[in-house]
């Protein structure tokens, strides 16, 4: 019963997207009100149905209602409560009801929270956002229907793979939908411009906290998949460049890029048909992304089963929406005109230059993603293009971004005095040369790139903290001002300072674990000793151990220093029975800058177990700056300007916008 | 019309292109295509610490031979070790190793440490052999016939049921499928 409510449900969502995507552009068009304004409730009971049916669905999970095909297939009454509920957006079908509804809730979020915006560039927005939902909806109903029911009803379900039972991965997926799809509105918002004809600061400071919410979103998401792979997977990776992994990151670079732009748009007036279609690329490469997890055109551990029914489907939806939306640009974008001018060197140069160079990082990451497919589909060659071709292609457009990154936020609008600004630098360079030379000293003189890696983080941090610092006139007044003036400092200047300083930490994580990891594998017996980074590990044996839904062989590790015992480890290997498979558990303790990292493999027949020993130094700060990035986006979100909305433009033009202090006195 | 606004749209015509003759190609359907075909022609040098390499030329011999793909880095191929060291034991299969994309003294430390059930092995540095192959994870198991002509394959862990079931019987030369030239 409740399920057939989901269905029905999801069956009404589409007939509503289908109204909500058709009548408010009309009504728009023709200037008929009764028809515009049939787009907010629309909107509204688009999102309250997709509710529905997502609760009906978590009903069935939760009940284990194996009467439910997509229940008995993903779950177990012996799962845990919190699998059960993961489990519906573990698989093809609730996960795309997932997608949906997030989809829905930033219509809903639109049609609520859109008071202040210019009604027919609302009334565009909500339509174009149905439109995106019935492309959704149509394959949901027809192709992945989540509750179709099974009969005979089986007695017990198939279980969840055990690699995805686990809390950090519960979670990621519904982050990660919530970046892609966030990125909707500023694709509905670009589109709805194009339509209009029209790009200004109002418009931009309306997409800016939308992309950033998705941005700050997709963010955590992608730390979350990256944190699971580390302790999950069992050999200390954190990054594969992995097709499935990289169809999240270049959506996320994009959006980096179009966070950047938008800021010239509201504070200059220029960059605008850039702008928008950036808007629209960031989107598509979401969508591109759904298209690569859920076709099979690729090859990777992440795919959901797939159907080539819903590979051509999709498909046929990419060339609708992103070929559509990108005539619909080649046709309006000409109309665009910017207004501001500056030079080269100036903060909209130094953005410009941040779009480049994450526009080619995007560029190179899809190439070594999609350059298998190509050359299997023109030639029938089969190659597999791997880590060596990423690092050697994208981390060298990593270094300029870096670089300039720093000095960006310190540079003024217009024409910069590029001199004057460096000056301002003088500490953060002074500490990133002290850095680069210890650095080298400790690293004897050996990998270039270890201190590459430190000096670029540290410029980065260090350069954070001078831009704050000007802005606040550290030492240079008293400290109370200091404060006061620190307080006063618009949020997004204090956003972004974190978001800098967080990428610097988390380059400074990744170039430590890269340059100084140990790792160390051997058959150990009970009371055998192995050494690493100064710590003496004692292997105690192996014991088995229940589990709700698994037998573990759980491995102790006595961590010692300096002869005084500091820590015990306990690396489990996991045997789930429903479905078949053995996942591993590493035992991690942060220790000494970075993670001691224990694994614990079969019994060799003999006494002995294989176990895998890491120190992984500096892998915290990657998690701590990914999330400082998180934290940047978000604190950036609560700027006063994007609480209160986008004013009219004759309330306030841009022109007149109150700059930080320092920038009025250069 | 500005011909620069038109070149995004161009691109991702292109792209859709691609994706589309990408949709026919189903990089899943490898496998069973290879089934009833001659195993493709490689030639490998072997790992460290080891003589000889390994060629189709050691698949034509006459008798049959399981092919394991395996790698120091492949978690699961830990998991289906043990069964295939039970086999170098009990039985006098001959069993080859195809080390997929390793660093050369991590395989061999690999096999110190688990124990080398491989008659003889090929190191597949660069994963072109495995391609050849349509191996896409890592473990995979083949069953070759002695003529060099490829009759099952196996994709991940090897467990003792699809052992009995469907290995051990191609071993002794049931289940044949006839070979058809490429």
């Amino acid at each position: 019963m409740i399920a057939e409510l989901g269905h029905f449900a999801i069956v009404l969502a589409l007939t509503v997207s289908i109204a909500q995507g058709v009548l408010p552009l009309v009504g728009a068009h023709r200037r008929i009100d009764s028809l515009s304004a049939i787009a907010r409730p629309a909107a509204i009971m688009q999102f309250v149905l997709l509710a529905l049916a997502f609760i009906a669905l978590t009903m069935a999970f939760v009940g284990s209602d194996f009467s439910v095909l997509n229940v008995w297939q993903n779950s177990h009454t012996d799962k845990p409560l919190l699998y059960k509920i993961s489990g519906v957006w573990g698989n093809h079908e609730g996960s795309l009801l997932l997608w949906v509804l997030i989809l829905a809730a930033f219509g809903f979020g639109v049609a609520t929270l859109g008071n202040n915006l210019p009604p027919t560039l609302r009334t565009r927005v909500i339509a174009i956002q149905g439109l995106i939902g019935v492309g959704f909806l149509l394959l949901l109903v027809f192709l992945s229907n989540p509750f179709e029911r099974v009969f005979p009803v089986p007695a017990q379900g198939t279980g969840l793979n055990p690699l995805l039972q686990d809390p950090g991965l519960a979670f990621h997926p519904p982050f990660l939908y919530l970046g892609y799809v966030g990125f909707s509105i500023a694709f509905s918002f670009a589109v709805a411009a194009l339509i209009e004809g029209k790009v200004d600061a109002a418009w931009a400071r309306w997409v800016r906290p939308w992309t950033l919410a998705a941005w700050v979103a997709l963010t955590i998401g992608i730390v979350m998949g990256s944190w699971w792979a580390y302790y999950e997977l069992g050999w200390g990776g954190w990054w594969f460049w992995d097709p499935v992994e990289n169809a999240s990151f270049m959506p996320w670079l994009l959006g980096t890029a179009l966070l950047h732009s938008a800021v010239v748009v509201e504070k200059r007036d220029t960059l605008k048909s850039w702008t928008v279609l950036l808007a629209i690329l960031t989107f598509s490469f979401s969508l591109l992304g759904t298209f690569i997890v859920r076709s099979g055109v690729l090859n990777s551990v992440h795919s959901f089963a797939t159907d080539p029914e819903r590979g051509v489907y999709i498909l046929v939806f990419l060339v609708v929406s992103i070929g559509g939306s990108l005539a619909l640009y080649a046709w309006r974008a000409p109309a665009l005109r910017g207004g501001g001018v500056f030079a080269p060197v100036s903060r909209e140069g130094a953005l410009v230059l941040n779009n480049l160079l994450l526009i080619a990082a995007t560029a190179t990451v899809f190439i070594g993603t999609m350059y298998p497919l190509f050359l299997d589909a023109i030639t029938g060659e089969k190659v597999t293009v791997g880590p060596p071709f990423f690092n050697a292609t994208f981390m060298p457009l990593m270094v300029p971004l870096l670089a300039v990154m720093a000095i960006g936020p310190m540079m003024p609008w217009k024409r910069t005095d590029l001199a004057g600004t460096l000056s301002r630098m003088k500490v953060a360079a002074a500490v990133t040369v002290a850095v680069a030379l210890v650095t080298l000293y400790l690293s004897g003189f050996d990998p270039i790139l270890a201190v590459l890696g430190m000096a670029l983080g540290t410029w980065l941090v260090a350069g954070a903290l001078v831009d704050i610092g000007e802005r606040t006139q550290l030492l240079r007044i008293p400290l109370r001002d200091t404060l006061r003036r620190g307080y006063n400092l618009p949020r997004s200047a204090w956003g972004g300072a974190i978001a800098h300083a967080g990428m610097g930490v988390a380059i400074l994580g990744i170039t430590g674990t890269l340059s100084w990891e140990i790792e160390k594998l051997q058959i150990m017996r009970p009371g055998e000793r192995i050494g690493i980074a100064g710590y003496e590990l004692e292997f105690r044996g192996v014991e088995p151990v229940t589990g709700p839904n698994y037998e573990a062989a759980r491995g102790t590790f006595h961590v010692y220093l300096n002869d005084e015992l500091v820590e015990i480890m306990q690396p489990e290997s996991r045997r789930f029975t429903d479905p078949p498979m053995v996942t591993t558990e590493a035992a991690i303790r942060p220790r000494n800058f970075g993670d001691l990292y224990a694994v614990v493999g079969d019994s060799n027949g003999d006494g002995g177990f294989a176990t895998r020993i890491y120190h992984k130094p500096m892998i915290n700060w990657l998690w701590i700056g990914s999330l400082m990035m998180a934290a940047g986006g978000l604190v950036s979100l609560t700027d006063r300007r994007l609480r209160v909305g986008a004013p009219r433009r004759s309330a306030l033009p841009a022109k007149t916008e109150r700059r930080p202090p320092q920038e009025a006195t250069t | 019309m500005h011909l620069r606004y038109l070149l995004p749209g161009l691109g991702f015509l292109l792209l859709a292109v691609g994706l589309g003759v990408g949709l026919t190609l189903k990089p899943r359907e490898i496998p069973s295509a290879l089934i009833g075909k001659p195993v493709p022609e490689f030639d490998l040098l072997t790992i460290e610490g080891r003589d000889g390499g390994l060629s189709s030329a050691d698949l034509r011999t006459g008798t049959p031979v399981l092919v394991n793909v395996f790698a120091s880095w492949c978690g699961p191929c830990r998991q289906e070790h043990p069964l295939f060291m039970e086999l170098a034991r009990t039985t006098d299969f001959t069993i080859f190793g195809l080390n997929q994309r390793d660093a050369p003294d991590d395989a061999s430390r690999w096999l110190e440490v688990f124990g080398d059930p491989y008659n003889k092995i090929g190191a597949d540095l660069s994963g072109r052999t495995s391609i050849d192959w349509g191996v896409y994870g890592v473990p995979e198991t083949f069953v070759v016939d002695g003529s060099g002509c490829i009759q099952y394959k196996h994709i991940s862990v090897m467990t003792r049921d699809v052992l009995e079931e469907e290995i051990l019987p191609r071993m002794r030369g049931q289940k044949h499928v006839p070979c058809e030239k490429r």
